[in-house]
């Protein structure tokens, strides 16, 4: 349980970390830390070197304007939702940083960190790929942004290319009219979700006229349902429109069917508290 | 392949411990080998039991979930640095410990230090908490022998026992 020797640089800007990184094709970068030095220290993972970032300036902010929130690679998972504007801005941040595993953990990692590490059973690449956000990554090469429809590959996969540093998500706002919900089970809160479902609707007035869902640990990338016609269709059914896209998978926690029941009350649930979320929003904004 | 070793200069408890690591060496391993602080513990050394919680910067973290060549820019507080000095050489317990004491809060003891410090910084964001926000303050710790309900009562208890040295200066025991 102690992980396997590796080359250590600590650099003071990006620049260097960039150069570091490009030069050794066997190196990792090292933010929070939280899901990478488990796996170092179980040996799943034997980087040549560690390049750790907490040193570089000007990564930690959490800002927000019109467009939605903007997080730094080393803004801890713990800051976000202590941003107030950040919670007014797109408040399915907050609802689904509570279920990222516990407080102490989030002290320490960060949700740029938690995106690149793409785990499908993990919240924030799910909501970022909901809410339809980007990742901003820097190498020697220059700087691009990744879409989050094309930023997870696979189970632990990210689009990344080795020599990129992914230096800021974006989170957009959200719109008016529109609701946010999220819900998850777990055996043991911050454990990891056997199902977790977020729903993003948007409503004119009583209608619905957009209703998304996104799910945690259901597929082995974050999986997002776009069930807007089965919601508006007379008689439609969005939990069998939701299950018709997902194959839920047997694992040590959860069998599949019993994955599929959940998916089918969590579904309901959330899509419901999103459209009362929507309803109260609007009631709020005519109401001053 | 000979291992680099890096000079780290780590703050524990208000002193400063040079010491000499490699770079694969876990916080929570330098606290106890390099620093000789033991009473930091190490349980699952993956970030699930709690047990090498410590507060760095004041906020409580996990020591076996970082590197001790990262965390040389960091105040941190152990187990060791709760006890209070009151002109002896073992100090005064600190409200936490003085209410593990006073409520039976821990058997064993392995997991102690972990609860301590993650109540330390819990009540300081939550001075008065419910006996739900006290489960949920220690939700990210585990303990095998108290069945927990020692330790939520303990958590009540250090409230109190907070509260009454802020109004009347003295610990009210």
């Amino acid at each position: 349980m102690k992980p396997a020797p590796f080359a250590y640089q600590r650099p003071s800007t990006l620049e260097e970390a960039l150069t570091a990184l490009a030069g050794e094709p066997g190196a990792k970068v090292l933010a929070g830390g939280q899901s990478l030095v488990p796996l170092l220290s179980m040996r799943l993972a034997a980087p040549s070197m560690l390049i750790d970032i907490n040193a570089l300036p000007d990564l930690g902010h959490v800002s927000v304007d019109v467009t939605g929130v903007r997080i730094g690679a080393l803004a801890r998972h713990a800051e976000v939702p202590a941003s107030a504007e950040a919670a007014e801005s797109q408040p399915l941040l907050a609802l689904a940083l509570s279920h990222v595993a516990h407080p102490t953990i989030r002290n320490r990692g960060t949700t740029v960190g938690s995106l690149v590490h793409a785990d499908a059973a993990a919240e924030m690449p799910m909501v970022l790929r909901l809410l339809e956000g980007s990742v901003d990554v820097a190498s020697v090469r220059g700087r691009r942004t990744i879409p989050a429809a094309e930023m997870f590959a696979g189970p632990l996969e990210s689009t990344l290319a080795h020599d990129e540093i992914a230096v800021e998500a974006y989170f957009p706002a959200l719109r008016t009219g529109g609701g946010v919900a999220f819900e998850e089970i777990a055996r043991r809160h911050g454990d990891y979700a056997m199902v977790g479902v977020a729903a993003l609707v948007s409503c004119d007035g009583d209608e619905v006229t957009s209703a998304r869902l996104g799910y945690v640990s259901v597929s082995d990338v974050p999986t997002v349902v776009d069930v807007t016609d089965a919601v508006r269709e007379e008689g439609g059914d969005p939990v069998a429109a939701a299950l018709a896209e997902l194959e839920p998978a047997e694992d040590i926690h959860a069998s599949a069917d019993y994955r599929a029941h959940l998916v089918k009350v969590l579904t309901t649930r959330v899509l419901a508290a999103a459209i009362d979320d929507a309803r109260a929003r609007a009631g709020r904004v005519t109401s001053r | 392949m000979t291992e680099q070793i890096h000079d780290v200069r780590l703050h524990v408890n208000g002193s400063v411990h040079e010491v000499q690591v490699p770079a694969r060496r876990l916080l929570s391993d330098a606290l106890r080998h390099d620093c000789g602080l033991t009473g930091t513990h190490v349980g699952c050394e993956h970030g699930v039991c709690g047990a090498c919680t410590v507060l760095v910067d004041g906020r409580p973290m996990r020591s076996c979930l970082m590197l001790a060549v990262s965390a040389v820019d960091a105040e941190i507080t152990t187990v060791e640095g709760l006890t209070e000095a009151d002109g002896t050489a073992q100090g005064r317990l600190s409200p936490v410990q003085q209410a593990f004491s006073d409520c039976h809060g821990l058997q064993c003891g392995f997991c102690t230090p972990g609860f301590l410090t993650t109540i330390t910084a819990g009540l300081r964001e939550t001075p008065d908490p419910s006996e739900d926000e006290a489960r949920e303050m220690i939700a990210g710790n585990l303990c095998r022998c108290t069945g927990y309900q020692n330790i939520v009562k303990s958590v009540l208890r250090a409230a109190e026992i907070q509260a009454g040295i802020e109004s009347d200066g003295g610990v009210d025991a």
